[in-house]
């Protein structure tokens, strides 16, 4: 695994806003079928990190790589045309819509009625979803009902089907356990797993040990804007990356 | 499917993600909560069944002349109403359409009586309809620019534009009402295909286009998605500035359609048409099952809120009640309409709006 190009790389990566270094020439990587976890304390830098890896905010110095080429993003979109696709806490999914309105927002396909009248081709997005959404081992009956009907772990899921269907080879998750029951964290975990299992990378912000210890293969540490460590998960203790987080 | 991959990934059954919980009583709930305009509507026509039947012993649903007026009534409100539904279910409000329609009436006026100086009349009346449906987008411009760059608040900036359209339609007026010299504008507005009003056939064409748009296009969907999450619309690559442009326009044209037809109606432009319908359009669209909030609504619903408001207004007056009930009336279904919804909401455990 060692040997595979990665997917994702982060060479000396720094972002200054005005005075404040938020991120001093920090490097990392991911390969393919790779989970890496983002820790660290509060202010560490770790939020900076994704946003630029997202194309939110263009970095003050140091280069990104995709599949070994160096990549420049303008925009969110870029970065989701390059591959990126960054699944935030609030998910960012459209409540009142079904699943499969969800997975094409902004790329509705449409067929044509009468042979002339646009219209949206919802059976091919619902057929979409149900392909997708079963990829996650998550069967759904009601194609048709709305993703405020779902649980916080299933709209997890949902979010993560997007990206999938879409064909994100990098998936960027923001801390998503927190805000779920145990039942559902475990349900996350599991997706991540299939993520992993595909061949696609995947960097998983969270402040849950617990979680990084069951899914992670390697854990990057900032601290304070830089890599305070990088360990194999194999190959660390909870106690180690406590202390790397808080620098004793 | 795109993924690169063949073989389902293995995942431990015991944590797997189950299937949704939508249960079959929530279902029920949120279709009756959805259809609560149309039970209005029936329940409304019963009632008046038996009170006409009762009080004067004529009926009140059998007759074609109560429809006819009952549908001729429900015209103007209703085409506010379209563009309205489509605003609020992006989480807007659009206050100016009431004087944009007077404005509209107005232009639509004088053009139709300039035009027919230089060019037969039925083109002097086409020609009058286009250039108030023109003029009233431009105040939808407006709003919308004010909305979508300058960040105002819909509430704001239409309140705002309520007041400009209103002073520039009386100005245009001349403070008076203008009467229109056409007798084929007449004719749209007071004339019957098969016994039914021209006004009604141009009105259920629009409805129908609009309900195709809502519906079944890209814009409708984003409109939905908007209103739900306006922040998820925008990562999802929807160009929102843009969309909210061309909402506001649309419903300035709603509102000069409006107007025109008022003018085709009343054979005048009066800068006050478009007054008392304002409330009236936002009411049809919150009875027709909308959320102020955003993210639902249709305009079948609408249009079924329309008709609850007409009935109520035409069934009073015909079953001889004094006029201002209608105000209490309207007032009550409102009222009901907003309990059903909230109750709805809370049973289907969707998010509270504090």
């Amino acid at each position: 695994m060692n040997s595979a190009t990665p997917l994702l790389e982060i060479r000396n990566l720094s972002r200054y806003f005005g005075a404040v270094k938020a991120l001093e020439d920090c490097s990392m990587i991911v390969r393919p079928g790779e989970v890496v976890a983002l820790a660290g304390d509060n202010g560490a830098g770790k939020t900076t990190m994704i946003k630029t890896i997202s194309g939110v905010y263009p970095p003050t110095a140091g280069e990104i790589l995709i599949e070994g080429k160096p990549v420049v993003f303008s925009s969110p979109q870029d970065a989701r045309e390059k591959g990126i696709e960054t699944i935030y806490q609030d998910l960012a999914l459209a409540d009142n819509l079904t699943i499969g309105a969800n997975i094409f927002l902004g790329r509705e396909p449409m067929k044509k009625l009468f042979g002339f009248l646009p219209v949206i081709d919802r059976k091919a997005m619902a057929e979409a979803a149900r392909a997708t959404m079963a990829q996650l081992d998550f069967h759904v009956k009601r194609l048709d009902a709305p993703v405020s009907n779902f649980s916080g772990g299933q709209r997890q899921a949902v979010a993560i089907g997007r990206a999938v269907y879409w064909n994100a080879r990098i998936l960027i998750m923001d801390e998503p356990t927190a805000a779920l029951g145990v039942p559902e964290q475990r349900k996350v975990v599991a997706l991540i797993k299939s993520l992993k299992a595909q061949g696609r990378g995947v960097v998983f912000i969270s402040h849950n040990l617990q979680d990084i210890f069951a899914v992670s293969d390697r854990i990057v540490v900032l601290r304070r804007g830089i890599v305070a460590g990088e360990r194999n998960i194999k190959e660390t203790t909870h106690d180690e990356v406590v202390k790397l987080m808080i620098g004793g | 499917m795109t993924s690169s991959v063949d073989a389902p990934p293995k995942v431990d059954p015991h944590i797997a993600p189950q299937a949704d919980h939508a249960d079959p009583t929530k279902t029920l709930v949120a279709k009756v909560a959805q259809l609560r305009a149309w039970l209005f509507l029936a329940t409304l026509i019963v009632i008046f069944e038996v009170w006409s039947r009762a009080s004067f012993g004529g009926t009140f649903v059998l007759s074609s002349f109560n429809w006819q007026s009952i549908a001729i009534f429900a015209v103007a409100p209703l085409l506010l109403a379209i563009g309205q539904t489509f605003v609020i279910i992006s989480g807007g409000i659009d206050l100016s359409m009431g004087f944009i329609m007077g404005l509209a009436a107005v232009v639509a006026a004088h053009m139709a009586n300039l035009a027919g100086v230089y060019m037969p009349l039925p083109f002097a009346m086409l020609f009058g309809i286009l250039i108030a449906v023109l003029v009233a987008t431009v105040p939808g411009i407006i709003n919308g620019l004010l909305i979508s760059r300058l960040k105002v608040p819909p509430f704001i900036g239409t309140l705002g534009m309520f007041g400009v359209a209103r002073g520039t339609a009386f100005l245009l007026a001349g403070g008076t009402t203008v009467p229109v010299k056409n007798e084929y504008f007449a004719l749209l507005g007071n004339g019957r295909f098969f016994g039914i009003p021209y006004l009604v056939i141009v009105t259920a064409v629009f409805v129908l286009i609009m309900h195709y748009v809502l519906s079944q296009t890209r814009f409708g969907q984003h409109n939905y998605a908007i209103g739900a999450n306006a922040q998820a619309a925008r990562r999802a690559g929807i160009d929102i500035k843009a969309h909210i442009l061309k909402l506001y326009m649309l419903s300035a044209l709603c509102a000069g359609l409006g107007g025109a037809l008022y003018a085709a109606r009343f054979t005048a432009g009066a800068a006050q048409a478009g007054e008392p319908l304002l409330l009236d359009c936002v009411a049809a669209v919150v009875i027709g099952g909308a959320s102020l909030f955003g993210g639902s609504g249709s305009i079948l619903g609408t249009v079924a809120g329309a008709l609850v408001i007409a009935v109520i207004q035409y069934g009073l007056v015909f079953v001889n009640v004094e006029p201002f009930w209608q105000f209490i009336a309207v007032g009550v279904v409102i009222i009901i309409s907003v309990l059903i919804d909230q109750a709805q909401r809370r049973f289907s455990g969707a998010k509270q709006h504090e």
